[in-house]
């Protein structure tokens, strides 16, 4: 009769975290980072419906990498969350630290206590009234919770994706400027020295490896943008996404203006001109 | 359990992660049902005199539809509210007029206002027209046992139809019948009168600006002889409530507009009590 091997915990700690950590490095990344007028999510995802990047309350936003089924499972808990707590308040009660808070407690609990961790990484923002409001908080498989300080990198290859994005961010950068900052990074080549989300793979940086390149059609771009009343939210795609992430379009900010066309009414495409057929 | 009212930093509760629907209403009805008018029991054969709010008209113009509203909200003989709000956004494209109990009424209103948006961002696509018309009839439905010991709500729902590219208006009975109307229609106490006066001045492909001005006619006239309707107040400066949908949204009319309008229909019913014709 066989008996079952004693395994320390550290171990059974370490064990989750690897495998938590490998299924989210096989994603691709996402890049939240601030700007002069609000928090912008870009991520690099073909897909038109299903979203890394979501709406949570009028002033948060949401995004994920890693599984899709666990994070929307969080996402749609957040919604509910943030809009219970409006409803049974007021909308100014609704805040990203409560909701960071409770996401870590959930993604805590399931780390020690499911059968498997979650594979996933979140950040929930909030933008402030000025710049020095806006907060990132980034959550880990484990559900360790950090307050980040203008951009995060998550997905594969994050850490040296954090590293070039600390030596080029600053604050009070436009949008077109963070954008075709964050579209750079996501382009450049990802293997590095030490890379922690590839702990296994030839590590080898290789200078003739040019970037790839990343159109607007392969991008999900949002802004959270501190100058709009009440629901912030903006989803960046078409036309505009193309005039912003190309360095030779004086467009540099979106626009303060809603467009009408029917639909998605948190959509900025910069084709309001052209009326859908009647 | 983790809940906002007791404002905790634990785990979200099962019901947050749960499959379910994208309605708020359900997810509420299931977490916390007390939240809701449909989940509180009241002592039976019992009642009260809680604030009643009154008239709402709507018509549908060439471009989309205007619906307006009385500011008055009345408890017996007595004038409980003078500059009461009783038309609300209920999204970007639609608006909700209330008649009847107000506390209950601003309650569903509200419920459907997150109703709407919950829905908008867990799927990412707004409702059509016609479902957002049977959310409301369904939460009207909830109401039924309130509504039996008198404390009753009906609402008109009006919007812009994005498929169909029009304006829309659709009234409610109490038992949650949910019913389009082609044209016009109000609600409320003063709506006998309001109705006879949109009978009259109604006629398809009114622009904008004439739809307002019928608006506020009718409701001119529902206020000369309902008494718990609120004519404009001039001495205060009250104006009805009016809002617009079209193609772009919904808007409110701004009061100096209003003001202009509503000092011309005084002007021209001096002497002609009647009004327009």
């Amino acid at each position: 009769m066989s008996m079952p091997f004693y395994v320390p915990p550290e171990q059974v700690m370490k064990d989750r975290a690897d495998f938590a950590r490998k299924g989210i490095a096989r994603g691709r990344s996402v890049i939240v980072l601030g700007y002069d007028k609000g928090i912008a999510f870009v991520a690099e995802n073909p897909s038109r419906a299903l979203h890394k990047v979501s709406e949570i309350y009028d002033r948060i936003a949401f995004a994920a990498v890693g599984r899709y089924n666990e994070f929307e499972s969080l996402r749609v808990a957040g919604i509910r969350y943030a809009d219970l707590r409006g409803y049974s308040y007021d909308r100014t009660d609704v805040t990203a630290r409560a909701l960071a808070n409770s996401y870590a407690q959930t993604i805590g609990a399931v780390f020690t206590q499911e059968q498997k961790p979650f594979e996933i990484e979140i950040v929930v923002a909030e933008v402030g009234r000025t710049a020095d409001g806006d907060q990132i908080f980034r959550l880990t498989y484990d559900g360790s919770v950090a307050d980040e300080q203008g951009f995060v990198a998550m997905g594969g290859a994050s850490d040296i994706a954090e590293q070039r994005l600390g030596q080029a961010w600053r604050p009070g950068l436009s949008l077109a400027e963070a954008l075709r900052m964050a579209v750079d990074v996501l382009a450049a080549p990802a293997a590095a020295p030490g890379s922690a989300a590839q702990p296994g793979a030839a590590a080898a940086a290789s200078p003739e490896n040019p970037p790839r390149v990343i159109d607007a059609s392969m991008l999900e771009v949002a802004v959270l943008d501190r100058e709009r009343p009440r629901r912030t939210f903006r989803r960046v795609t078409g036309a505009l996404l193309e005039r912003l992430l190309s360095a030779d379009d004086p467009t540099a900010n979106a626009p303060t203006a809603d467009e009408s066309h029917p639909g998605h009414p948190e959509v900025l495409s910069g084709e309001s001109e052209q009326t859908p057929p009647a | 359990m983790s809940s906002p009212a007791h404002g905790g930093t634990r785990r979200l509760d099962d019901a947050y992660l749960a499959t379910g629907s994208a309605s708020f209403t359900e997810f509420v009805g299931s977490f916390r049902p007390e939240m809701l008018p449909s989940g509180r029991v009241l002592p039976s054969g019992s009642s009260i005199d809680a604030p009643h709010g009154t008239t709402i008209v709507a018509l549908v113009h060439d471009s989309g539809v205007v619906m307006a509203g009385d500011r008055r909200a009345t408890m017996g003989n007595i004038i409980a509210n003078r500059d009461m709000e009783k038309v609300f956004a209920a999204d970007d494209y639609s608006v909700v007029g209330i008649a009847g109990t107000a506390g209950i009424a601003i309650e569903l209103v509200r419920l459907y206002q997150v109703e709407l948006e919950h829905y908008e961002k867990i799927e990412g696509a707004i409702m059509s027209l016609e479902g957002k018309a049977n959310r409301l009839a369904s939460m009207i439905r909830g109401n039924l046992g309130l509504a039996m010991q008198g404390l009753t709500v009906v609402p008109l729902y009006a919007g812009y139809d994005l498929d169909g590219d029009a304006g829309r208006i659709y009234s409610y009975d109490v038992t949650g019948g949910c019913y389009v109307e082609g044209g016009h229609h109000s609600i409320g106490s003063g709506s006998l009168f309001a109705r006879g006066a949109l009978k009259k001045l109604w006629r398809p492909g009114l622009t904008e600006t004439q739809a307002v001005n019928v608006a506020l006619e009718a409701l001119y006239d529902a206020a000369d002889d309902d008494s718990a309707t609120g004519g404009p107040d001039l001495g205060r400066q009250i104006w009805p409530t009016v809002a617009v949908i079209d193609r772009t949204g919904s808007r409110f009319v701004a009061d100096d507009v209003l003001e202009s309008q509503v000092r011309q229909i005084v002007e021209a019913r001096r002497g002609n009590p009647g009004g327009a014709r």
